[in-house]
């Protein structure tokens, strides 16, 4: 017996217990059910939440693999700088590869079983199937947060983002923020000494502290907020070769992702684009504000805001949240006209207060955060303009 | 309870649970977030709001038939702001370091909407005794939920309680420390009060089923 026949026969045993939400969930999430509805009208999609779900997967598996080689290459280049002087050639050894599977796998481990127990624990308490919700989330937080995070306070924060974010506001479908986000403000507001600084985005550079071969990477927003030069050049940034949360620096792979979503039609191109172009808009006046000599060599803006606007697209998570964050089909705006509102205010505003408040390492996680709140007003604006210039035609006819 | 009848401890009591200043009738809200950081400040919150509510329902309720009905708000709230300045004074006499640490809390007592609150709903129409039950029955259903929040912010926030270290020496790295556990930051915000706060009403509204709104 095949391992299908197995789950369906699992699946029939539970079927009427408490228990029969997990063997379900598991069920559909590896084979389509055996049987199908027999009344009623009905479409049949191949896209339902489970293949738009894994299309997504699909998209960060290379940030991911990118990631765990990133992890490696990141603590060796830390103790020998030379390996920096050709990144290409020094990247995709098994030594990377080893040390960043044994750091990167455990966060994803953690996030999948924490996530998912909370899912089931919730399915089987109010009696419905289990949500598929977790799938993506379960991805993204892994690669969004620092490579040294330890284990617990990820768990921690699962936890508090799939209740807190998620459930209580009904599931999946039902949330208004982020869930993956929700988990990362919640570390960075809990755990700050984790979440920023120049000890936790290389492996082991915290735990080293205080010795003397101890070392250290500071992300680019760090060095340019404190106002000195980064030592990367700006290929290694797009490339992805420089320190950062696990999945977020490879700027190339996350442009693939993107067309890969933009293409499947999972991810919407109106809220990547007007997000784009939002934070281009702000990085040009930021460029702006220095060109006129409004802002001094000395303040503690220039360094940001003094770098050409564009390089703000690809030094931090800026690509990663809009790509796979900013286009959430459940928190984002829903209407086609008011993608374009949110999704320029997030570039906008991400880029804003990444500038003018360095203490907050990530713009982007929390315009996001903001403008999830915001979107559902978005959108009531928008249809209420729509039902209003209707009005006027249907009174223009009718007159 | 022998000593009162069941309509007096039903004062006391309702208030506790199914009829509670915060989580039911949700009023109080902006002191339970700003100074549940600690205990300690939450017990003394808790004890001075009671001292006004209850001191302030008995005058209230003494003088309910003199008070012109126009201008009552105003003679509520020279009574109210007479009685928090006392209790001001006092901590600042007797407990300096925490009246420091509650700073224009204490004085905004004033105009904690629980406390106007039981002088128009309560204490204006019934007499003085049953006033003071009031007043103490609401005051200890607010202290008990800031009580609660603030054990949990405290012990999670600062792993400490009523300033011991129960959870060990987070710089010594002894007890739960020295196997990696660290405080939340996030506890010592406010949003977390409101979000502890949240769940309380969450717990409570799913083991009585009643207390769910409906809208």
């Amino acid at each position: 017996m095949g391992l299908k026949q197995n789950l369906h026969k699992l699946k029939e045993k539970y079927k009427g217990t408490k228990m029969a939400p997990a063997f379900n969930a598991l069920h559909t999430f590896l084979y389509t059910p055996n049987d199908t509805t027999h009344s009623g009208a009905h479409v049949r999609a191949a896209d339902d939440l489970k293949r738009t779900m894994n299309t997504v997967i699909l998209a960060l598996i290379p940030c991911l693999i990118f990631g765990i080689f990133n992890a490696g290459y990141q603590h060796y280049a830390a103790i020998d700088a030379t390996l920096r002087l050709d990144p290409l050639g020094n990247f995709f050894t098994w030594d990377n590869f080893i040390l960043g599977a044994w750091t990167v796998l455990p966060l994803v481990i953690v996030s999948y079983a924490v996530g998912l127990g909370v899912e089931f624990i919730f399915a089987i308490i109010k009696k419905h199937e289990v949500e598929e919700g977790y799938l993506v989330t379960g991805m993204l937080v892994p690669l969004i947060v620092p490579i040294d995070i330890p284990l617990w306070m990820l768990a921690v924060a699962v936890i508090f983002g799939v209740i807190i974010g998620k459930e209580v506001f009904g599931g999946t479908g039902m949330n208004i923020l982020n869930p993956a986000l929700t988990i990362r403000a919640f570390l960075f507001f809990a755990y700050p000494t984790w979440m920023s600084g120049d000890k936790v985005w290389v492996h082991g550079a915290k735990a080293m502290t205080g010795q003397p071969d101890a070392i250290s990477g500071e992300t680019i927003l760090g060095t340019l907020a404190a106002n000195s030069h980064p030592v990367y050049s700006i290929w290694d940034m797009f490339w992805g070769f420089i320190p950062g949360s696990v999945g977020e620096t490879s700027t190339f792979l996350i442009i693939i992702g993107g067309l890969f979503l933009i293409f499947t039609k999972i991810g919407s191109w109106r809220i990547m684009l007007s997000a784009v172009v939002g934070a281009l808009v702000m990085g040009l006046i930021f460029n702006g504000v220095v060109d006129q000599g409004w802002i001094q060599d000395g303040s503690k803006f220039y360094g940001l805001m003094s770098e050409p606007f564009w390089h703000h697209l690809i030094i931090g998570s800026a690509a990663f949240a809009i790509v796979y964050m900013a286009t959430d089909p459940v928190t984002a705006s829903q209407t086609n006209k008011g993608k374009w509102i949110y999704g320029f205010l997030i570039g906008f505003m991400g880029i804003m207060i990444r500038v003018f408040n360095p203490a907050y390492p990530e713009g982007f996680m929390l315009s996001i955060l903001l403008l999830n709140v915001f979107a559902p007003t978005i959108d009531h604006y928008v249809v209420q303009g729509n039902i209003k210039k209707r009005m006027k035609r249907l009174k223009v006819k009718t007159a | 309870m022998g000593l009162l009848s069941k309509k007096d401890s039903k004062l006391i009591l309702d208030p506790l649970a199914d009829n509670n200043p915060i989580t039911i009738q949700v009023l109080g809200i902006c002191s339970a977030l700003a100074i549940t950081a600690q205990l300690k400040a939450s017990i003394v919150m808790a004890v001075s709001v009671m001292v006004v509510l209850a001191v302030g329902n008995v005058v209230i309720s003494l003088l309910r038939n003199v008070i012109p009905g126009k201008i009552r708000i105003i003679a509520q709230l020279i009574i109210v702001a007479a009685l928090v300045i006392i209790v001001d004074q006092v901590l600042k006499a007797f407990a300096y370091s925490l009246s420091k640490q509650l700073s224009v809390f204490i004085g905004l007592i004033i105009t904690n909407c629980i406390i106007m609150g039981r002088f128009e709903a309560f204490a204006l129409a019934n007499k003085p005794w049953r006033s003071f039950l009031d007043g103490i029955g609401n005051a200890a259903g607010y202290g008990l939920i800031l009580i609660i929040v603030g054990f949990f912010r405290e012990l999670l926030g600062s792993g400490t309680l009523l300033g011991f270290k129960v959870l060990g020496d987070p710089i010594a790295k002894t007890g739960l420390y020295a196997f990696g556990y660290e405080n939340n930051g996030f506890m010592l915000l406010s949003p977390m009060a409101l979000i502890v706060i949240g769940i309380i009403i969450w717990v409570q509204r799913s083991r009585n089923k009643e207390l769910i709104e409906e809208h």
